[in-house]
């Protein structure tokens, strides 16, 4: 088993160094087919896999030992249990379909080869970062990702915003990185090993003699998952990464690595449990984070820009989950936002290349008609994403929204506010977006109608469509089940989950159940309210817009936070670092101290120099005065 | 077999056989004999770490030779897990210095390579000397061929960087002959550097003497505020001059701190540990936000390379295994990563003659291999896991959280500033469209420049993906050393 463990990551390893290294001899048919077969392969891999985990098997072992230091070994190794072999197939099943999308997306692109090559580094990373048992390795992952992500933003890089775009996406990243390197540290420095079990053992130990390590330690992890989950208000690369070509938002973006954060927290779950302070902190973050990304969504025109804000949304969904500690609802929603996510922006993708890459959605309309595959999967994201049964969004969203409510852990009672709040925005921007793209009159230019998009780009779609549906039907055995066994810990007082569990009649009672309560009608009224404005009164949103002017325009732009980031950080440690540079190295250091002491030298020895003018009037003068003054003072026996 | 004589002397003499070969006219034959002396310098140090008994604390390969007997000096060799591998980074850098000037030096081609070669046996000697003054003799030699490649092959201001250089470190040198010759009076007249470990000093000596080894190091290293030498000598350096200065130079001034302060002066280290502590950390902060806004690629490296080098002083003064081998670590890496960086800005500047940020733009378009690889060095400069730029920093940060969660906190900064100044400086220069008429007619990588930057990749990932054979020689030295460092010896 441990041979296919190494067969799932380095299958896409192999594949991009062939593709990245040998582009140009195998060719762009070459490149593609070396790594679809690898990821295939990997796919297949994790698939037998999670077969034999669902048998019980659970590995926990390590591969090499990457260094050792005093009484500590650093390893790098795998922990294969119903936690990471359900990531593994998420990963691998979107990047298998994004892969095959790409050859569609990219046909024409100069830079084909290239593309494989970072599409298959990053599924390699991804594999890396979820099989991890241990910290280091966990953060290898979490660095290789960003790397790759940063490459493809940037991918079309002779473009201003890309290259704008991936250095910020890179640099936010390390900000929250730099919180979680020190958790690490910290997690090292107590417990002296980096390798979950053993910590995730000594936890209670240290909680037990003073809660405030634990909360630090969980704190800083938490800043690292708020990086790279793009979290308020860390959020700010995430719309800009959408520079990157279209395939990689959907797996990058919205289907895996920004999911990274989730997936680590639930993973560290035995260590939050122990804190009630990291756990509000994570709901309420979470909380903020789903419906004011939310309410960006709904003034964008940018059909890739709205998915964006969506996927931001739906992951403060899964983070205001972790904090009621209703990890296996927050990892449920993250494997069925996968799906449907991945829908959406392959299908905005395919509306784009259709377009003409053109992403106004005020230049659409009407595309029904013309692209009929692609309209009606991205209608089942939609309705999966507004949370309509029997559809994959309605089960998860509904699990945490109530696991919220029935939480008591501080700051539950607005997290739930935010939460249901949320419901109606989401189904408003959704089916805003269908309604503006895909209905009524066409809005573009009618000598270049667009085309449904080739097979290799509709048939991912329909494949990922169908887990939009049906993934959610899955929820007795994944939340309210015992899927996830010891692989995620709950504490009893945390256990709002099991409350639930124990009224669970089936899935039919789930959605008879779902649709008495408030997030079903607020869905419904969200679409409603949808179709109202975008379908029978057309000039009401600009009115609205209008009336509430400042408002608006504060909601449109982000609420201000690039802005404020740029003058504060960026141009802050700018100004910083030029005040360093001219007042402390040029002005005091080498002006002052270096320079000056050269001329101090160059003065003194100019005095002295006033003593050796040559003139033999002037050292006899001198030597007269010198015997005068040496007879004074033995005179007057100044010398004692 | 003396192998660290041979480590020595193989280039010194392979120098001045190039030397003796006359002028210009001899060039190829110059360097043939420069490469071939190279790669034998290098051969011979790899049993040095095949033969290395990692297990033992204590100097091995030692060499005793009398030297000058009057004053009690010995032709005193040896190394441990301290210094093996410096020896091998020093002669691996020095083939690549070889082959890196080739075509580039057309003028003075036996002098050019003969100063590399002479200075790569002198700083051998350094690593590997035993002897106080034997360490002080090569410690000084190997300013004058630095303060020649500087001097002649170097840029426009190369005169007042080149004086500057020399001036800074012959000053703060005297202060550590001072030190040197009372240990020496101290310790009955020996300049065994291991007797000086053993000799009880009061904490106002040691204080003092601290000072006065502080500055010589401190300079070489080069910690804030004695650092503006560097930026000023690595701009007017040839670009093989600026490998070697980073990869190898700015290491002694560390290593006299592991070899000298730390085991002869524990006292005094531990008292002033918060002061060098506090300079470490500024020049992680300040310098790396003073790097930022650098408008010539190759003084961003050269602050960068004060930014990193803090993270050595920083490792070596919070006296556990993490920081201290933290520390060894990072100066391998940064000589590795340093020198592809300085060859990188090398490789653009024989072709645009220009070292100016705002004269480039979208370079990947011409040169997509460069840029490839460059990427590849970036990476590491800005401390991505799985290259040998994370390794130090990771076990530094590990190491300082052991001591103190603020210092921590300080050093992991570097995790965005490093970054952002690299990555802000490649996108200006590497991504973007063809910015002028020059960067369009850029040829990519030839097969030397390839070979050479390809053989630094290679060690950057080698380190970055398994760390273990890097770090296994070190630990009993290591060990001896905090061990060494614990004890008072009022």
């Amino acid at each position: 088993m441990k041979t296919l463990y190494l067969l799932v990551p380095l299958a896409p390893l192999a594949g991009a160094i062939v593709a990245g290294l040998f582009g140009r001899a195998i060719g762009r048919a070459g490149a593609h087919w070396v790594t679809i077969l690898s990821v295939l392969v990997s796919f297949i891999a994790s698939c037998v896999i999670f077969a034999d985990v669902l048998a019980g098997n659970t590995f926990n072992g390590s591969v090499y030992t990457w260094l050792t230091s005093g009484e500590t070994r650093l390893e790098i190794g795998f922990l294969i249990d119903r936690l990471s072999a359900l990531m593994m197939v998420v990963v691998t099943f979107v990047s298998l379909m994004v892969h095959v999308y790409t050859i569609g997306y990219m046909a024409g692109d100069p830079g084909y080869q290239r593309f494989f090559s970072y599409l298959s580094l990053f599924t390699f990373s991804m594999l890396m970062l979820v099989m991890a048992n241990n910290f280091l390795q966990l953060f290898f992952g979490w660095e290789a990702v960003g790397l790759v992500s940063y490459l493809l933003i940037g991918f079309w890089y002779t473009r201003p915003s890309a290259t704008y775009a991936n250095l910020k996406a890179f640099l936010v990243n390390r900000v929250g990185d730099f919180g979680f390197l020190l958790g690490i540290a910290l997690i090292l420095s107590h417990f002296g090993t980096l390798s979950y079990a053993p910590v995730f053992d000594q936890a209670p130990g240290l909680a037990a003699g003073g809660g405030l390590p634990v909360t630090l330690i969980c704190l800083l992890l938490f800043v690292g998952a708020m990086g790279k989950s793009a979290q308020f208000p860390l959020h700010v690369w995430l719309p800009d990464s959408m520079e990157g070509p279209t395939p990689i938002s959907a797996l990058i973006h919205a289907a895996t690595m920004v999911t990274a954060g989730i997936f680590m927290v639930a993973r560290m779950s035995p260590l939050f449990e122990l804190s009630q302070a990291a756990l509000s902190t994570v709901m309420v973050i979470g909380a903020i984070t789903a419906l004011s990304m939310g309410m960006v969504a709904l003034t964008q025109f940018d059909i890739k820009r709205v998915v964006a804000y969506s996927t931001l949304s739906q992951l403060g969904y899964m983070t205001a989950a972790l904090g009621a500690s209703a990890y296996s609802a927050a990892m449920f929603h993250l494997m069925t936002h996968a799906f449907f996510k991945a829908v959406l922006f392959l299908a905005a993708g395919s509306v784009i290349i259709a377009m003409h890459h053109e992403q106004d959605m005020r230049r659409m309309g009407g595309l029904k008609r013309y692209m009929p595959w692609t309209y009606w999967t991205l209608l089942i994201g939609a309705i999966a994403s507004a949370g309509i049964p029997p559809f994959a969004g309605f089960f998860s969203k509904d699990a945490i929204i109530e696991a919220v409510r029935l939480s008591g852990t501080p700051g539950a009672a607005f997290a739930y506010a935010c939460v249901l709040a949320c419901v109606f925005v989401t189904a408003a921007y959704t089916f805003r977006m269908v309604f503006m793209a895909f209905h009524g009159e066409p809005r573009f230019d009618p000598k270049h109608p667009p085309h449904e998009s080739p097979a290799v780009v509709t048939i991912p779609l329909v494949l990922l469509a169908i887990p939009s549906v049906a993934a959610g039907w899955w929820i007795g055995s994944l939340v309210f089940g015992d899927y996830f066994g010891a692989s995620i810990l709950v504490r009893p007082e945390h256990a709002s989950l099991a409350k639930m569990a124990a009224d669970y009649r089936g899935l039919g009672g789930f959605i008879l159940h779902g649709l008495a309560t408030p997030p079903f009608w607020l869905a419904v009224a969200g679409i409603a309210a949808a179709w109202y404005l975008y379908r029978v009164r057309t000039d009401l949103p600009g009115r609205i817009a209008r009336a509430f002017g400042p408002l608006y325009a504060l909601v449109e732009r982000k609420y201000g936070f690039d802005e404020l980031y740029s003058i504060v950080f960026a141009a802050g440690a700018r100004a910083i670092g030029t005040g360093f540079w001219k007042g402390g190295d040029q002005g005091t250091i080498d002006g002052f101290m270096v320079n000056g002491s050269a001329r101090l030298v160059g003065w003194f020895s100019g005095v002295v120099r006033l003593l050796q003018s040559g003139l033999v009037y002037w050292y006899a003068f001198m030597m007269i005065f010198g015997v005068c003054a040496m007879y004074a003072l033995v005179k007057y026996r100044v010398f004692g | 077999m003396k192998l660290l004589t041979l480590a020595i002397w193989v280039p010194i003499l392979a120098g001045l056989l190039v030397l003796a070969t006359g002028g210009d006219k001899n060039a190829p034959l110059q360097r043939a004999i420069a490469l071939v002396g190279a790669i034998f310098g290098f051969l011979v140090t790899i049993p040095l770490y095949t033969g290395f008994n990692p297990a033992q604390a204590g100097m091995q390969f030692v060499e005793r030779v009398s030297w000058i007997p009057q004053f009690n000096v010995f032709y005193h060799l040896g190394v441990d897990g301290i210094s093996v591998l410096f020896l091998l980074l020093n002669a691996f850098i020095t083939v690549l210095v070889v082959i890196a000037g080739w075509t580039v030096i057309q003028s003075r081609v036996a002098q050019y390579m003969a100063a590399f070669l002479i200075m790569s046996g002198l700083l051998n000697g350094v690593f590997s000397a035993l002897d106080g003054l034997l360490f002080y003799v090569f410690f000084e030699a190997t300013l004058i061929p630095m303060f020649v490649i500087i001097g002649i092959w170097g840029g426009p201001n190369r005169v007042y960087a080149a004086l500057k250089f020399f001036l800074y470190t012959l000053f703060g040198s005297l202060l550590m002959l001072v030190a040197l010759l009372y240990l020496y009076n101290k310790s009955g007249g020996s300049f065994a550097i291991m007797d000086w470990w053993k000799l009880p000093l009061p904490l106002g000596a040691q204080l003092l003497l601290f000072f006065g080894l502080l500055f010589a190091f401190a300079v070489k290293v080069p910690m804030w505020p004695v650092h503006t030498w560097l930026p000023d000598a690595h701009t007017e350096a040839p670009t093989g001059g600026s490998v070697v200065l980073a990869a190898i130079m700015l290491k002694l001034g560390a290593y006299g701190f592991v070899r000298f302060t730390l085991p002869i002066l524990p006292d005094a280290s531990r008292e002033l540990a918060w002061l060098m502590i506090a300079l470490s950390l500024i020049a992680v902060v300040y310098i790396g936000l003073v790097a930022l806004v650098q408008t010539d690629m190759k003084r961003l490296i050269a602050y960068s390379s004060i930014s990193h080098m803090g993270f050595v002083t920083l490792g070596f003064f919070i006296f556990n295994s993490w920081g201290v081998e933290g520390a060894l670590v990072q100066m391998i890496s940064h000589g590795f990563i340093s020198a592809a960086m300085f060859l990188c800005v090398g490789v653009m500047y024989d072709r645009m003659h220009s070292r100016n940020i705002a004269d480039y733009g979208g370079v990947v378009n011409t040169m997509p291999k460069f840029a490839a690889l460059m990427m590849l060095f970036a990476m590491a400069n800005s401390g991505l896991p799985a290259t040998s730029g994370f390794v130090g920093e990771f076990m530094v940060i590990m190491g300082a959280m052991k001591a103190n969660f603020w210092v921590a906190f300080a050093a992991a900064t570097t995790l965005v500033f490093g970054a952002a100044y690299t990555l802000w400086m490649y996108k200006r220069v590497i991504f973007g469209a063809v910015a002028n008429d020059h960067v369009a007619k850029l040829e990519d990588l030839n097969g030397r420049e390839t070979l050479v930057l390809g053989l630094l990749a290679f060690a950057v990932l080698a380190m970055g993906i398994w760390p273990l054979p890097f770090t296994e020689v070190m630990h009993a030295s290591v060990n001896e050393l905090l061990r060494h460092v614990a004890l008072p010896k009022l």
